[in-house]
């Protein structure tokens, strides 16, 4: 401090990434060459419909219940990926039983994964008359596979390693002298897992949420397999988009990747103002 | 309260880290458990607070048997080596932390809660801390919010974990004496692990020696330092330096040439000495060791470093009133006294050998 006072002009601080004006300007070309070019496409396109037009296309009410079905579902999925992924990402971390390094490499597959096989082998397994769906039809009379359940369940199949991976390391990190303070202190499990657990998770899980749910909502090669693609029930918006192309209408793809793009856009925005503030409470 | 634990064994794999452990400590004693890293000190510790199962043996404190009483049933305190403060809550919420996971019908009101926060911010003098977050503080602060947090519970045993590993060598120091005022004060039984001799030696009432996974000694501080019971305890409490020899007759003669014989009651055969640098003066003389390093102490003598014949190096002082000594001159070694351990743990305080007794 007292260094940079004496000194005529500003002393250049040391940093590993070079200079901001360099960095900065990288960071933006690829920004705009991979992400906001092709985006500003989007955002032009839909509007030769004029605004009415493209108000009529997006208020249609096959239009509406597509992204209603859309967001729900990933929305549902995110959340019931959540618990499942801290459980998966709790035992890579903190168990030791044998064929631990199996499933650690088997949380990845979906990544690996062409997302049609992974919608094929769940439609298969999950169909009325398949290993799994056969029993639940016979005892509970549940149907999965296309219905809109049979759709959450292949978004929660690629949303969840998303969510072990983002708090895996964090869990790690949170080490078990945290939680045997807490035990010492008089904490009970769900004490300890509610008060201490928890809140040091906290960011990983809505990064990861986050992350789960932006997977989910543009999935389409698993999920239109297993949705069996109903309009107004069980058609997702990316397949009415690739319904529109292939009917040429260009214009209307767009409108909704259009409307897509805002939603997806706001839930994410919405999420990392949260994180902010959860830090922010933090240091 | 005070402590009783009896037999107590832990094995990690084959490797035993707790191989028999007895220990009886007093209430409101402040016990050191002193010894090299793998000794067993830290999972004795953790067994006690419940952290880890205990597999033989029996631990009783405050005279209640402690096997298959949960961690957070035992009502101990524990500063955790890194002091695993939540870094999610402030220093206020840190400390609360104890009293407000009671069941309701034992935890205090907001407000009560808030006034013994606040008495033992007081008391561990970190009173402008309440708001800090973890991260925003230094190791002594940390230490003292893991304290705080600690005593909370009004525990009945107070256990501390190396609290002292991530200080600096000055804020240890103060630290320290801080501590056991504290303890001094409040009289809560307390067991500190460390490996850290002087740490040991200035707080503790007593001391417990550990080498692999047993107690080797436990006294007091000014009784290990003078009757070491093991080769291990002398070697590794104080500054004495190891030196082998054997003893013939009565009489112990050193391997390295250059030193002069001891007298001891020992049994024939060879021992190992441990001698303390104030046990060994040098005198200025024509030829004999060379001394290699010469530091003056606050207590005005000087301390040395001398080579003997063979290349080895020993610590000694000067002889009192004599000259400051050279470095690289001659000297004659005399030795007043040692610690000797015979090849069969047999014991002896060794002496200078009068002309008279020389056969």
């Amino acid at each position: 401090m007292s260094a940079s006072l004496a000194l005529p002009h500003r002393a250049r601080r040391l940093r590993a990434i070079p200079g901001f004006g360099l960095a900065f300007g990288i960071a933006l070309f690829w920004l705009s060459a991979i992400v906001l070019v092709p985006l500003l496409a989007l955002l032009l396109r839909p509007f030769e419909l004029g605004l009415v037009g493209l108000w009529a296309s997006l208020t249609e009410p096959r239009v509406l219940a597509a992204l209603r079905l859309s967001f729900g579902a990933a929305l549902l999925a995110a959340a019931l990926a959540l618990p499942l992924g801290l459980l998966l990402a709790w035992a890579v971390v903190r168990l030791r039983f044998p064929g631990r390094a199996l499933l650690d490499a088997a949380i990845d597959l979906p990544f690996a994964l062409p997302t049609a096989v992974a919608g094929v082998a769940l439609t298969a397994l999950l169909s009325p008359n398949g290993w799994v769906g056969a029993p639940l039809a016979a005892l509970f009379g549940w149907r999965i596979a296309f219905t809109p359940a049979g759709i959450v369940v292949a978004l929660l199949f690629v949303a969840l390693p998303f969510i072990a991976r983002t708090v895996e390391p964090v869990l790690r990190d949170l080490g078990r002298e945290a939680e045997e303070a807490a035990a010492t202190l008089g904490a009970t499990r769900f004490q300890t897992l509610r008060r201490v657990v928890l809140p040091a998770l906290a960011p990983a899980l809505l990064t990861g949420f986050g992350l789960g749910f932006a997977r989910a909502v543009g999935e389409y090669g698993s999920v239109i397999f297993i949705a069996g693609n109903m309009p107004m029930i069980s058609e997702i918006a990316p397949l009415l988009i690739t319904i529109r192309l292939e009917q040429f209408d260009y214009a209307g793809a767009a409108a909704i990747g259009l409307a897509m793009l805002l939603l997806a856009f706001a839930v994410l925005l919405a999420l990392n103002l949260a994180q902010r503030a959860l830090r922010r409470g933090w240091a | 309260m005070s402590v009783i634990v009896e037999g107590l064994a832990r094995r990690f794999g084959t490797t035993a880290a707790l191989d028999g452990v007895s220990l009886a400590v007093r209430e409101g004693e402040f016990v050191a458990l002193l010894g090299p890293s793998g000794s067993g000190k830290t999972t004795l510790l953790r067994v006690l607070a419940g952290l880890e199962p205990q597999e033989e043996g029996r631990v009783e404190i405050a005279g209640q048997e402690m096997a298959g009483v949960p961690a957070r049933e035992r009502g101990i305190g524990v500063v955790f080596q890194n002091y695993a403060l939540f870094r999610h809550m402030n220093v206020f919420d840190n400390i609360a932390f104890g009293l407000s996971v009671l069941p309701r019908a034992r935890r205090p009101r907001r407000a009560e809660m808030a006034e013994r926060v606040r008495e033992l911010l007081r008391l561990t003098q970190i009173p402008e801390l309440e708001r800090r977050w973890p991260d925003q503080l230094s190791g002594g602060e940390r230490q003292r919010v893991a304290l705080a947090r600690a005593l909370a519970i009004h525990p009945k045993l107070l256990l501390l974990d190396e609290p002292f590993g991530a200080l600096d060598a000055l804020v240890r120091r103060e630290v320290r004496r801080w501590l056991r005022g504290l303890h001094d004060r409040l009289g809560i039984t307390t067991l500190l692990v460390t490996h850290d001799q002087e740490e040991a030696m200035e707080l503790a009432d007593r001391v417990a020696v550990m080498e692999r996974g047993r107690i080797a000694q436990f006294d007091t501080p000014a009784a290990l330092l003078a009757g070491p019971t093991t080769p291990f305890v002398a070697g590794f409490v104080g500054e004495a330096a190891r030196l082998e020899g054997r003893v013939a007759g009565g009489v112990l003669r050193f391997v390295q040439p250059g030193l002069p014989p001891l007298a001891v009651a020992l049994p024939d055969g060879p021992a190992s000495a441990f001698l303390h640098p104030r046990d060994v003066v040098a005198h200025p003389a024509p030829e004999g060791p060379l001394i290699r390093l010469a530091r003056a102490t606050a207590e005005g003598t000087a301390r040395l470093v001398v080579e003997l014949a063979d290349g080895a190096t020993l610590d000694a002082v000067a002889e009192p009133q004599g000259e400051w000594p050279q470095r690289q001159a001659a000297c004659r070694l005399e030795i007043t006294g040692a610690q000797v351990f015979a090849a069969n743990g047999a014991r002896g305080a060794a002496a200078p050998l009068r002309l008279a007794e020389v056969r």
